[in-house]
């Protein structure tokens, strides 16, 4: 298995250099350096001089690939490609274009975004899997047939209902909790309740009719039929012998999520205020911030290649049929 | 009538609501004694699984028990609550499945499986627990039982785990053990084994067994009563001897008629003509009329229950008639099959073919070893004849066949065809043979894209090999070779789903049979078939060979089937062929002790005849780690020290067939 995983990883590196380049290509040479300073500095105070201070203030001013005034190796390093894009392989984001440091400002959002994504995930899972469990036990019955009806109306609301409509009846309304802002500590809990609330109820109707699938397609197999033979009851049958395989699938598809909840949620962390990484990247993306958005980027793959890994090696733990070679 | 241990009365069973509920199960009475076995036979579809289903009350959520009476001893099963039909499943009546493969829980441990079946039982600690699992699985016969109470169903072969699921059952000391087909799914050795347990097993505890089978040989083996059951309900109850000596029903009759073997070889094999009528309608006249040979005005009514002996009986108008009884069906048109000119040059010649495949480890994936599937064939075969290569699950058979139609590349070896070397060819040359070599496949619904029509299915061999280019011709030509292997011309134009299974064969046939080939590759085309449609397949077949002179492969594990159809056989073992010799010398005389322990292994159609089956311990060991020496030396009775060292030649022997054993070579 550590062979896997190594093998695993060396496949990344090709994946992420790809990743790299693409970004580069997008942000540097699509929309040249020249542009982006022309757009941050307005229209009225643009003049040649202006546009060379503000680049060369951040860097923007070498060349892209080569660098024919330096010597040795400096002709590849004293480069935006190497500097700018290169440089993220070592998760060194460099600052914005408002002059913070990235890496900084990434490790002091991830935690406002933990706080709501953990939560969500970890409720959803528990609320999802028993109502689809009891669904299951009561399967072709009328819960089951309404059930799914309400999955189905769930799932097509838009997510933007669930925030605004729930901001309007719990804050508005009901004064319960504060519609929106963040704060330090203990005291965030009141300001997160709302969002975690949002994103659970937000997530059942699909959540729940696709474990629904998952446990009936099991509760048909031959196996199960064995347990029954064996004169087990149908909540042992269930919990037992059902859960456990269609476990399988549900625990592998968290996973390949879990490195990916550090992102945080763009639109809820916007709606709510809360100073996470989503809110971050959709306002880098307003300023036209290009260093976060491309680290963003690069960071969001970084992950997903992990998330991906971390799936396979979750099959070995919970599958015993499964060994990776 | 006190050792009567379950009583059967009248038992309906429904599946699906709504209009046309399919009566599956249609008014079954059956009377099981204690300690006996009892075989329920039928063909698939005739509603014998449904009816074990029913006893147990396991019956799919589509299914309803209408009507009826079971008594279990004193207990009236259908009338019992939920809770305490429990305490009877597992309990006093037990069931074991067809598939093994599936019918355990794969992420359990056996010893977690079994454990919970003895836990809700009776009372147990965990180190009696374990004590009494291991008891269990040493009872069935599994080695090592310690070892193999921790590991899980995937690492067990299916001959071990239906031992398992045998285990499973015992657990609550039974009175009854439900088994549906319990050995389909197996070798005919593991299927030897796993039957000789249940017997041992049965006469260690004294337990009834309703054995449900399609197989008339297992019957034979096994059982003391037999009925048979058609449409939905028992046409026929007798003692196993009686039955096999002198079968009531025509359609008993027919089965037996229909069973191939070698003393059929110069005539067709019965076939019952038509299908199982849809159970989902009210049926007024017999439900066989349509099918029987012998139906009169009589049979416009449905025929009574007609009690013959003490226990026997039979549901048919003729029934008590024997005057009628005893005449022969007319018989079947005298068509004998012309045997093919002797001695003509071989049209395909394989010589030491192997396909092995790499088996990659580490970082870089480095080939650490070869799953050898195929290790050093060499056949040869005539135009018109028909070689059978026959062999176990994973002997590598299958890849025989795919490396000779270089599907996979072997890895070594030549194929020579018609006197062109086939692993020398590629690309269009290769593509411009293939029109000569044909397969067919074990699984019709499988081999057959859903979404295209019969026809266009039929048709797209021709296209590609442009043997007929006009799509006029094309059409008639379909419409000719749905004709030859006896389909209606209309199939053409419908999608293989519309067809039963014996009918997608044909189909199947009819495509490989578009390019003109001179040689099919046949891989098990009649293993998922009852034995009446297999009659039909096989004569088509035979006579498909005698019109066109086609060669066949026949690739199957059936061994009546190859009595009945190869002129030579090859028996394979473990990637190598063991014995290869004309199909009647060696049949009747097999001479390695693998071929030896398969042919005593198949069981035959006949209860008087008490053969003597050498059994195999074991299973075959996997091709990645073949033992050293002589392959089947772990698994031989009569194993020498040679055996261990080195791997015997296949050599040709006196009479004329090649054998590949130091025994043999030395004459012992």
């Amino acid at each position: 298995m550590i062979a896997y995983i190594i093998r695993r990883a060396l496949y990344a590196i090709p994946i992420l250099l790809g990743v790299n380049i693409l970004t580069f290509v997008l942000f540097f040479v699509v929309n040249s350096p020249d542009d982006m300073a022309r757009m941050h500095l307005g229209m009225k105070r643009v003049t040649p001089e202006a546009i060379e201070t503000w680049k060369a203030e951040r860097g923007y001013d070498k060349p892209l690939l080569f660098n024919e005034s330096s010597q040795g190796v400096d002709q590849f390093t004293d480069t935006i490609f190497f500097q700018k894009s290169l440089k993220l392989f070592q998760f060194d984001f460099g600052s914005s274009d408002s002059d913070r440091d990235i890496g900084y400002d990434i490790s002091q959002r991830m935690w406002p975004s933990l706080a709501i994504a953990i939560p969500v995930l970890i409720v959803g899972l528990m609320v999802n899997i028993t109502y689809a469990l009891l669904i299951a036990f009561f399967r072709a019955t009328y819960i089951d047939i309404w059930s799914v009806v309400l999955c189905v109306v769930m799932m097509s609301i838009s997510g933007l209902f669930y925030i605004i409509g729930g901001q309007y009846l719990v804050s508005k309304l009901l004064h319960l909790v504060p519609i929106s802002g963040y704060d330090t500590g203990f005291s965030a809990v009141k300001f997160l309740i709302l969002p975690v609330l949002i994103g659970v109820v937000g997530g059942i109707g699909a959540g729940t009719r696709w474990y629904r699938t998952l446990f009936l397609e099991e509760i048909n197999r031959d196996y199960v039929r064995t347990a029954r033979a064996k004169g087990l009851s149908e909540v042992v049958v269930l919990f037992r012998h059902v859960l456990k395989n269609a476990m399988i699938p549900i625990l592998t598809g968290v996973v390949v999520v879990l490195p990916l909840l550090f992102m945080g949620s763009l639109i809820t962390e916007s709606f709510f205020g809360i100073p996470g990484l989503g809110s971050y990247t959709i306002d880098a993306i307003s300023r036209q911030d290009f260093a976060i958005v491309r680290a963003m980027v690069f960071l969001g793959s970084v992950l997903y290649i992990l998330g991906l890994l971390l799936t396979d090696i979750s099959y070995t733990l919970v599958d015993p049929r499964v060994r990776l070679s | 009538m006190s050792d009567i241990l379950l009583n059967v009365k009248k038992l309906e069973t429904w599946l699906g609501d709504g209009e046309r509920p399919v009566r599956a199960v249609d008014g079954v009475d059956l009377k099981i004694r204690k300690g006996e076995t009892f075989a329920l036979l039928g063909e698939s579809g005739c509603g014998k699984s449904i009816t074990a289903l029913s006893l147990m009350r396991l019956l799919p959520p589509s299914g309803r028990i209408k009507g009826g009476q079971v008594l279990l001893g004193d207990t009236s099963l259908l009338d019992l609550p939920e809770y305490a039909m429990r305490e009877e499943r597992g309990g006093r009546m037990a069931m074991i499945f067809q598939e093994p493969m599936t019918s355990l829980n794969p992420v359990l441990t056996i010893g977690q499986q079994i454990g919970e079946a003895v836990k809700i039982r009776e009372e147990a600690d965990s180190s009696s627990l374990r004590q009494r699992i291991i008891e269990l699985l040493d009872s069935v016969g599994i080695p090592d039982p310690e070892r193999r109470a921790s590991e899980y169903p995937h690492q067990l072969s299916g001959g071990m785990k239906q031992r398992v699921m045998i285990a499973m059952a015992l657990a609550g000391r039974p009175e009854l053990l439900i088994a549906d087909e319990p050995t389909t799914a197996l070798d005919v050795t593991i299927q030897a084994q796993v039957l000789s347990l249940l017997k041992a097993l049965q006469k260690q505890t004294g337990m009834a067994i309703l054995l449900i089978t399609h197989d008339l040989g297992v019957v034979a083996e096994v059982a003391d009563r037999v009925a048979v059951m058609y449409a939905g309900q028992i046409i026929e109850l007798a003692g196993c001897e009686h039955f096999f000596r002198k079968p009531q029903h025509p359609y008993s009759q027919k089965l037996f008629k229909s069973l191939p073997d070698s003393k059929k070889r110069a005539q067709r094999l019965a076939v019952i003509n038509g299908t199982v009528p849809a159970l989902n309608q009210v049926f007024t006249a017999c439900r066989f009329i349509d099918r029987c040979h012998r139906a009169f005005e009589a049979c416009e009514q449905a025929p009574e229950w007609t009690q013959l002996e003490s226990d026997e009986g039979v549901r048919c108008h003729l029934a008590g008639r024997a005057d009628q009884w005893l005449r022969e069906a007319p018989a079947e048109e005298p068509d004998h099959l012309a045997g093919q000119a002797e001695g003509m040059a071989s049209l395909l010649e394989v010589k030491g073919l192997k396909v092995h495949f790499p088996i990659h480890k580490g970082v870089f994936k480095r080939t650490v070893g070869y799953v050898k599937a195929v290790d050093g064939v060499s056949l040869a075969i005539s135009p018109g004849k028909t070689l059978a290569l026959v062999g176990e699950s994973g002997c590598g058979k299958t890849t025989v066949g795919k490396g000779i139609l270089q599907l996979i590349k072997p890895t070594a070896g030549s194929v020579s065809f018609a006197s062109d070397e086939l692993t020398q060819l590629s690309g269009s040359a290769l593509r411009n043979r293939r029109s000569e070599l044909q397969i067919i496949f074990q699984d019709p619904v499988a081999s057959m894209n859903p979404r295209m029509l019969v026809g266009d299915i039929i048709e797209e061999g021709m296209k590609a090999q442009k043997i007929v280019r006009n799509s006029e011709q094309r059409r008639s030509r379909v419409a000719e070779l749905l004709e030859q292997v006896g389909l209606p011309s209309d199939a053409a134009s419908r999608y293989p789903h519309e067809f039963s299974g014996g009918q997608r064969q044909r189909i199947c046939i009819a495509r490989a049979l578009a390019v003109d080939p001179k040689l099919i590759i046949c891989d098990e085309p009649t293993s998922a078939l009852d034995v009446s449609v297999q009659a039909q397949i096989l004569n088509l077949l035979k006579s498909l060979q005698s019109s066109r002179g086609l060669a066949y492969l026949f690739i199957t594990h059936n061994i009546s089937v190859v009595a009945y159809l190869a002129d030579e056989v090859a028996v394979m073992y473990l990637g190598r062929i063991v014995e290869r010799g004309a199909v009647d010398q060696l049949l009747a005389s097999p001479r390695h002790p693998y071929t030896q322990a398969l042919l005593s292994a198949v069981p035959v159609a006949d209860p008087n005849l008490k053969r003597k089956v050498i059994r195999l311990e074991g299973d075959m060991p996997s091709p990645a780690n073949p033992p050293a020496g002589c392959h089947f030396h772990p698994r031989c009775p009569v194993v020498m020290d040679q055996c261990r060292l080195a791997c015997p030649e296949l050599l040709e022997q006196s009479d004329g067939r090649h054998v590949s054993c130091f025994r043999v070579e030395k004459g012992l």
